[in-house]
């Protein structure tokens, strides 16, 4: 850019003062940075939310480290953004890629599909709630209809977590699905054509065009993804409250536990803390190993 | 989060080519050219995820439509033999309106905040060459990591502290908090492809900083603002979280928890439960249907949240 060059050269009226950034800064510092650093601090204190906290040293980490809930969790929230990245990624790339071709009924059907975006994570929890509870929903008409007798998906340990794992998928490929369309769209035309004389054929241009293209789409679908899954929470508290048992208590869940219910705010503090570290890291590696964050183009030499 | 980077480019070249559809159509994906045979295993995966999508929207309102008694024998899907509108009735005796005009006003709240500072900081960031202004765009880029999940408590504590506990500007704050870096990063983008000699013109009429901002600044940005609104609208209409930690009374309660507040009401009343889940979806379905565009464009905003 010549920018700095020219910008001595113009007169500097009507450049902004630093002034001009300091509201959202502070008010963002306020509510958000701060509260990452009095996560950090709490982590070292014991509270109940009365009174002052009191230094704990190492007690709710080494208390962290020990917790055998927290390694469950820990597990379940590891197996959630797998499954959830696995299950996602390539419904949303394949639904994406097609959604911005030029098929009839495309305008009609990406309309539909878009539909489950209106719904918030709390309306979604609570319409598979009721549509999968065993004695007054859709089940209990559909178990004797079939003849499997009653069914209960959320009330058995093996499957209720997969049933999060499902309706995380039904919540957010359309999301995921409006990403890919949007990199699919931005894919120049010349390079299939160009395919095309060279006798490609659909599977290789998806393989060689489509898919190197959408490197930076796929980066930034992933870190969502697995941000998303890492603090996905709503879902759980509504549809299972973390059982049954402790079956589907993933980390953030436990953190709410830990700090709402049995208000031990310095062990959910560390709980927080050590979720705000594993989060960014992933995101900074996955930035990094992808080399998003140098916002390198795509299509050089086009 | 980062998808606001990578759909600026869509964003800004459809402001640009005033046509929105046309040039996407015209020049770009290719992906059936002529005489190609069409691609049916595509069609027939998408059809597949039409049922997986509308089964269980179709279920959901046709149950609203469902005497209580009558849902588990006829069964989710056939269409109610005897249809009611007493669903709808209970839902509204039972506050839901309330509940929506609660939700309503934090959402005015938390536009109106995000729109204002995002601007004022993004214009700073964009044309104010000094280091304290860089530092500000760096710290809202590592904010786009702090997941609202895991600094609930602190916040909660602060919203004691400021003894805004328990209202609706306790739900305001955090939610317009935790929208700026996505609004700053969608704006900082639209504002920079406003063009040099657009500033250096206003700059030689002798424009200030406020007059180059209302003049030049929000008039070129008016389709990243919109965006911005759109995305810090749905935030704070389908926020879950601030609102579950921050309030507790019943008439500060928004659509969400009053949603949350039901399910353990209407354990035995599916029909009555999804009716409220309808009721609280209809003002943002009519959005959806007058500006489905940048709906789509706030939405590649939203972060996993």
């Amino acid at each position: 850019m010549s920018a700095p060059a020219r910008s001595r050269a113009a007169p500097r009226t009507g450049r902004p003062g630093p002034l001009w950034a300091l509201p959202g800064a502070l008010f963002f510092g306020v509510f958000a940075v701060l509260p990452m650093l009095l996560v950090a601090y709490l982590s070292f204190t014991h509270w109940n939310g009365l009174g002052t906290p009191a230094f704990a040293g190492l007690d709710n980490w080494t208390r962290l480290a020990g917790d055998p809930l927290m390694h469950r969790a820990a597990g379940l929230s590891l197996l959630l953004t797998v499954s959830s990245w696995a299950i996602q990624t390539p419904i949303s790339l394949l639904l994406g890629v097609w959604s911005a071709g030029r098929q009839r009924g495309r305008a009609f059907l990406s309309a539909v599909f878009f539909l489950p975006l209106l719904l918030s994570s709390a309306a979604v929890a609570i319409v598979w709630r009721a549509l999968l509870d065993p004695n007054f929903g859709p089940l209990a008409w559909a178990g004797p209809a079939l003849g499997l007798g009653s069914l209960d998906p959320l009330g058995s340990g093996g499957s209720a977590f997969w049933v999060i794992v499902a309706v995380a998928a039904w919540q957010f490929i359309p999301l995921h699905m409006l990403l890919y369309q949007g990199g699919a769209r931005q894919i120049p035309a010349t390079l299939y054509q160009a395919a095309r004389i060279d006798g490609a054929g659909r599977l290789g241009m998806f393989w060689h065009i489509t898919l190197p293209q959408l490197r930076n789409t796929i980066t930034t679908s992933s870190v969502l993804m697995v941000v998303g899954s890492l603090t996905y929470f709503d879902t759980v508290l509504i549809m299972t409250d973390g059982g049954p048992g402790t079956d589907t208590t993933i980390v953030p869940y436990l953190m709410f536990r830990a700090g709402f219910r049995s208000w031990e705010l310095g062990y959910a503090g560390a709980i927080a803390f050590t979720l705000v570290v594993v989060a960014t890291l992933i995101a900074l590696v996955m930035v990094r190993l992808t080399g998003f964050g140098s916002m390198r183009s795509t299509r050089e030499g086009l | 989060m980062r998808s606001v980077v990578d759909e600026r480019t869509p964003a800004s070249g459809r402001r640009t080519a005033p046509p929105p559809r046309r040039p996407g159509t015209a020049g770009r994906v290719r992906h059936r050219g002529v005489g190609e045979r069409p691609n049916l295993l595509g069609g027939l995966g998408a059809l597949a995820w039409l049922a997986v999508v509308v089964l269980p929207l179709y279920a959901l309102v046709i149950a609203t439509f469902q005497r209580g008694e009558n849902y588990v024998p006829e069964g989710p899907l056939a269409p109610p033999s005897d249809p009611t509108l007493g669903n709808y009735a209970t839902a509204v005796d039972k506050g839901l309106l309330g509940f929506i005009g609660n939700t309503a006003l934090v959402t005015v709240g938390v536009v109106a905040l995000v729109v204002v500072l995002a601007a004022t900081t993004s214009f700073a960031v964009v044309r104010s060459r000094t280091r304290l202004t860089d530092t500000a765009f760096r710290m809202f880029l590592l904010g786009l990591a702090i997941p609202a999940q895991a600094v609930i408590i602190p916040v909660y504590v602060i919203i004691v502290r400021l003894e805004l506990y328990d209202t609706l500007a306790a739900i305001v704050l955090p939610t317009a908090a935790f929208a700026l870096p996505v609004c700053v990063l969608i704006l900082v983008g639209s504002m920079r492809d406003i063009s040099e000699e657009l500033y250096e013109a206003m700059a030689l009429d002798g424009a200030g900083p406020v007059r180059t901002f209302w003049r030049l600044v929000v008039p070129m940005s008016r389709s990243g603002l919109g965006t911005v609104a759109v995305y810090s609208a749905l935030q704070a209409w389908n926020g879950f979280l601030f609102p579950l930690i921050l309030t507790q009374s019943s008439d500060r309660r928004v659509i969400t928890m009053g949603l949350y507040e039901f399910q353990g009401e209407y354990r035995v009343d599916v029909p009555g439960l999804l009716t409220a889940v309808v009721l609280s979806t209809v003002p943002l379905f009519l959005v959806y249907l007058v500006a489905r565009r940048s709906l789509a464009d706030g939405l590649m905003g939203v972060g996993g949240k």
